[in-house]
């Protein structure tokens, strides 16, 4: 059992995601940071989509009231369990009663906005609709369909000290960096009504630094930077989108849907962020910049294989740790 | 080729590499929505296809792993159009009483503004078809309506709302809808109901389903 000790704000459980109640008009939820999330339940010999307890908002506190095996992934956020300083991307041992602190998160090469908290066996939660990730919208999923709250119990589903631990991971913002120009950069297909903007904001659109404005969340970062004008007012039908898709509403400030995204929409989409660099964009923290490059499907794919293969060198090299003697 | 013009020929565009969306082409119909719903249950069965998620007179198939050549699915989705016959379907027929204006309808003068209408033609115009449920989207159980009167049509808000409540009945560009449950919309709200319209523990967890139809009967006009 964990009990959360602060007020947690919008602290969410979140697994990789709701799929397949697209049509019931259910969006996918799902960890911001996937691949924080995917590595940090590999560490523990969970399966890849175990649900974890995501934290957005720092200092964030919770109590082990037994022994439990726990991997703190995502971002770098000076932690301790108890007095002792923890490393990031590492799986860790509580004895029952320790209190674990996540604090603010550190700047760096690892900069970034969302810590993932997951425990052995995963945070054990009813699957509804085929996830246990918060659906804030429609109030299920998750613990009571809600964000956490200071006195929240959360079960980790297999508990005890038969975990190995005491090894860990160099994050994907290391191995698998991205910048342009020295800023923080997510590739982008082009949308449908890409080419209905005038050629000088698409040309604004690649060469800008774009800023992530305070009125971003879960649901989706809103933009700041040069406004996109389309040759011509568009009202589109509604239709499907998915997380990733950067719609320009008629300010022209654009906004990139993001994990809590409802799954329809119809203002002009200019681009997707391609689902390889979802997890960037999850960890880019408000206020920072940001930049887009432009791809191709091919190389959107190789990025999706970049990605599938990091996650299955962490495989091999929990393996190594999990196999090791004692 | 976007969803803003119709055209002769179907047209398809990628969401990243999440999905691809396709858009019949043609003025918007309860025809061509039927050629849709027909579409997506042939579509659903095919192995690189994940879900097949009705919209407004287009399609959006959502990848199990995005194929790396394109064509081919494209190629067989828009002869799967061609050679796809409407799929009737015989629904229920739900009412909900409506008020329009005041603290429910926010943005019933805009709307006003924007056709020109009083707020009594606007109501009568807005209350009189019987709404066939196109597709369900935007957030749980909400449903997309078709045959609104083109006469109270009203674009988009220029920046979206941050938050409405559940029951919300408005207008964007020439479609009108009820919100499900409280959150963010870019729509115009010109009223408000009240209906349980998601439960996630039913199987189909929706109540509405395309096919079905709604009728909004005016229970007050707020001025």
């Amino acid at each position: 059992m964990i009990e959360i000790l602060s007020s947690a704000a919008l602290a969410t459980v979140q697994d990789l995601g709701r799929t397949g109640s697209l049509r019931w008009g259910v969006g996918t939820s799902g960890a911001m940071d996937n691949l924080a999330l995917a590595a940090g339940n590999l560490l523990l010999g969970n399966e890849l989509g175990a649900a974890a307890v995501e934290v957005p908002v720092f200092p964030f506190k919770v109590r082990f009231a037994e022994d439990c095996a726990f991997a703190l992934t995502g971002v770098d956020c000076a932690a301790r369990l108890d007095d002792q300083p923890l490393l990031p991307w590492w799986v860790h041992q509580a004895r029952a009663g320790q209190v674990l602190t996540l604090g603010l998160p550190q700047g760096g090469a690892q900069r970034g906005s969302r810590a993932v908290l997951c425990v052995a066996g995963g945070i054990d939660v009813p699957e509804v609709l085929g996830s246990r990730s918060t659906q804030l919208r429609g109030a299920f999923g998750g613990h009571e369909g809600r964000a956490l709250r200071r006195g929240d119990v959360l079960r980790a589903a297999a508990t005890g000290s038969t975990f190995r631990t005491g090894f860990g991971l160099v994050p994907p913002a290391i191995a698998l960096p991205l910048e342009r120009d020295g800023v923080a950069a997510v590739r982008v297909l082009p949308a449908a009504e890409y080419m209905a903007f005038e050629p000088a904001s698409r040309e604004a659109f690649w060469a800008g630094e774009w800023k992530i404005t305070p009125q971003s969340d879960r649901y989706g970062y809103r933009l700041e930077g040069e406004p996109l004008r389309p040759i011509a007012p568009m009202e589109l039908r509604s239709h499907g989108i998915v997380p990733g898709v950067i719609q320009v509403p008629h300010s022209g400030q654009p906004i990139i849907q993001m994990r809590d995204a409802q799954p329809s929409g119809g203002y002009p989409k200019f681009g997707t962020v391609i689902e390889a660099d979802m997890w960037r964009l999850g960890q880019a923290p408000i206020g920072s910049r940001m930049r887009f490059i432009e791809t191709t499907w091919d190389e959107a794919l190789d990025a999706l294989d970049e990605v599938r293969a990091w996650l299955d060198k962490v495989a091999r090299v929990v393996e190594l740790h999990r196999g090791a003697p004692r | 080729m976007s969803a803003q013009t119709s055209s002769t020929s179907p047209s398809t565009s990628l969401l990243g590499t999440t999905a691809l969306l396709f858009e019949a082409p043609g003025d918007m119909s309860l025809p061509s929505q039927q050629r849709i719903w027909a579409l997506a249950r042939e579509a659903e069965t095919w192995p690189e296809v994940r879900e097949a998620v009705p919209g407004m007179n287009n399609l959006m198939l959502t990848f199990t792993r995005a194929p790396r050549h394109l064509d081919a699915l494209r190629t067989r989705l828009c002869d799967a159009w061609d050679s796809a016959t409407a799929l009737p379907r015989e629904g229920r027929v739900v009412e909900l009483p409506v008020v329009y204006g005041g603290e429910g309808g926010p943005h019933m003068a805009d709307v006003m503004a924007h056709t020109g209408l009083g707020i009594d033609a606007v109501v009568e115009l807005h209350s009189a078809p019987l709404y066939p449920v196109y597709a369900l989207g935007s957030h749980p159980g909400y449903c997309y309506l078709g045959g609104m009167d083109p006469r109270i049509a009203t674009p988009r808000r220029k920046v979206p709302v941050l938050s409405i409540p559940g029951g919300a009945v408005s207008i964007g560009g020439a479609q009108t809808g009820v919100s499900a449950s409280a959150g963010p919309s870019g729509w115009n709200t010109i009223g408000s109901t009240s209906m349980v319209f998601f439960d996630p523990a039913q199987d189909p967890p929706a109540m509405l389903q395309p096919g079905d139809m709604i009728r909004f009967r005016v229970e007050g006009i707020v001025r």
